[in-house]
């Protein structure tokens, strides 16, 4: 006799189709509501921020009165933040990655800490805050310059680009390492020319998508005591500055409703410079993307 | 150290030339002595004793399993890339243990050069595949780079096929180009010794014919070992075949003679085809 009896299945194909589409719909259905948030997030901000947006809103210093108040010093500061971050924790992250994925041995100790990178990357950024707040601001005696705050956001970020670029690194297939020690080459020599080449989009993209959360991260930077207002530009990494997500809450926390405006407005700056560095990280993907 | 060092080959291997007709034939490259090998507790090659002479292609055939590619890859110390790996015994390369603590594997390695199972290009161009070997010697002189590069593709018989192309990305030519690449980055360096891991099994039957006939061409030059679980394979390209069993070697002669008389019951089994 036989098990799969074709005239059954046939007349059984109906219900299965149905189901099929129905499980369509709901993915469908869900994409749709994630595009419809955003696209009523940015409707909102774009229609209430547009009117402030202008040349003098990036050149002017905060000011009380709305139609004065600017974003220069926020801007400047981030770009200043993240020319500390950046630097930091890439070569502090990508070195890590490589300890881990190419020197370290395989044992208990290394599974362990491997764990707990990955559980670094969930601990609340105010958590950092405060870790920054006992070790860089007072230990170290750094106040709150660009220096402790970078160094917070760095660590905040840390385990992100270390896992992202352990992943990276992993994925460079264990066939071209052998190629490379077959002919002698050092671990040294294999890593800058064959396993970094290889890996670099991937360490990239993750330390840009990193990056791009450092530059939005509020809640450090309001506990290692980042001041709002300020009227003059940082002139070294030592000096005291402000950054765009505190300049965006402080004005969204003042009464006036013109300052509504004025926080809309540096949303969609703190947009457009993410909006940059995440085109950034898909131009190097694409562009030294390897393939096999 | 060359001349020195011929020197002391020829008196250390001077016992052997007197049982070999040609004398530069009989010369050993590899001597392996109680060689045993742990993959942790998986005791997976058992006092291997195999002498391997200069000039030849030895074959090592066997079931999967059975130690043939781990043996190879014992020999440029590929093997302690994977974690867990304890060894004992000696392998003695041109007279010298390789498990010495002052033997660097970088100095093994320049010496003897392995071609792999699956064709391993690096993402990089033809010319860059090849002369990433010289390159890592530290020779950078581009006018020397672009001999080695003419050398060694030529000597791997794929120069004609791709040279209009060195710019070229290695991945954009065919498995079996890929894999003559491969042979010549090997060349490159100048090996000795040139160790293949089934360097033939991703390929098709044209580019196993060209491989095959390429590796009775470089035995002029070099001493070949390559692992092969294709039994015609090992019949018509080597001298010597070592059979290898659950670790051990079962039997090490003439190719001839393992093929038509071999001693071993479980020799003839294998190579007649009843098991493995």
């Amino acid at each position: 006799m036989r098990y799969v009896e074709h005239d059954t299945v046939v007349r059984r194909m109906n219900g299965r189709m149905v189901v099929n589409t129905i499980f369509k719909s709901i993915f469908l259905l869900a994409t749709l509501t994630a595009l419809l948030a955003l696209f009523v997030l940015m409707y909102q901000i774009v229609t209430q921020g547009i009117s402030h947006l202008s040349f003098g809103f990036l050149t002017n210093f905060a000011s009380r009165f709305p139609e004065q108040a600017g974003i220069k010093a926020a801007l400047v500061g981030s770009i200043w933040l993240m020319a500390v971050v950046a630097p930091t924790s890439i070569i502090l992250g990508v070195g890590s990655a490589l300890y881990l994925e190419e020197y370290a041995r395989q044992n208990r100790i290394t599974t362990f800490i491997r764990m707990n990178i990955s559980n670094l990357a969930g601990v609340p950024s105010v958590v950092f805050g405060l870790l920054g707040l006992t070790i860089f601001v007072r230990a170290l005696a750094l106040g709150n310059s660009i220096l402790a705050a970078g160094f917070t956001m760095s660590l905040l970020i840390l385990p992100v680009i270390i896992v992202a670029s352990q992943e990276a690194i992993r994925s460079v297939p264990g066939e071209l390492r052998d190629a490379s020690y077959g002919m002698g080459a050092t671990k040294w020599q294999t890593i800058v020319k064959i396993i970094l080449p290889a890996a670099i989009p991937g360490i990239l993209t993750g330390s840009i998508l990193a990056l791009s959360r450092a530059i939005g991260e509020t809640a450090p930077l309001i506990v290692i005591g980042v001041p709002v207002i300020i009227q003059f530009l940082p002139a070294g990494v030592m000096d005291t500055f402000t950054a765009l997500p505190m300049q965006i809450y402080d004005w969204s926390s003042r009464p006036q409703q013109e300052f509504q405006q004025v926080a809309a407005a540096g949303i969609i700056v703190l947009m457009v410079v993410l909006l940059l560095m995440n085109s950034v990280a898909v131009f190097i993907r694409n562009k030294f993307e390897k393939r096999y | 150290m060359s001349m020195t060092h011929v020197l002391d080959q020829k008196n250390k291997t001077a016992g052997y030339e007197a049982e070999g007709t040609a004398a530069a034939a009989s010369r050993s490259v590899y001597e392996t002595k109680q060689l045993n090998l742990w993959y942790g507790a998986n005791h997976a090659l058992k006092n291997i004793e195999l002498d391997i002479k200069e000039n030849e292609v030895t074959a090592i055939i066997g079931p999967s399993g059975c130690g043939k590619s781990t043996y190879l890859k014992t020999l440029n110390r590929m093997v302690e890339l994977v974690p867990s790996v304890k060894t004992s015994g000696q392998i003695l390369y041109r007279g010298r243990n390789i498990f010495d603590k002052d033997y660097g594997v970088e100095e093994l390695r320049t010496r003897v050069g392995m071609v792999f199972q699956k064709p391993n290009p690096f993402p990089k161009s033809i010319y860059d595949n090849i002369a990433y070997g010289p390159r890592i010697h530290g020779i950078k002189n581009k006018k020397i780079l672009d001999e080695i590069v003419e050398k060694s593709l030529r000597g791997a018989a794929i120069w004609d096929e791709v040279k209009d192309r060195l710019n070229e990305n290695a991945y954009s030519v065919s498995g079996g180009q890929q894999q003559r690449i491969c042979i010549a980055r090997a060349l490159a360096i100048e090996p000795d010794v040139i160790l293949m891991d089934e360097p033939t099994s991703a390929l098709d039957p044209i580019s196993t014919l060209k491989i095959e006939e390429l590796v009775q061409e470089l035995k002029k030059d070099y001493s070949i070992i390559i692992v092969t679980h294709n039994m015609q394979q090992a019949a018509r390209i080597s001298d010597k075949t070592a059979f290898f069993l659950n670790g051990e070697v079962i039997e090490y002669d003439k190719t001839d003679t393992i093929f038509s008389n071999p001693s071993d019951k479980r020799t003839e089994d294998y190579i007649s085809g009843r098991f493995g």
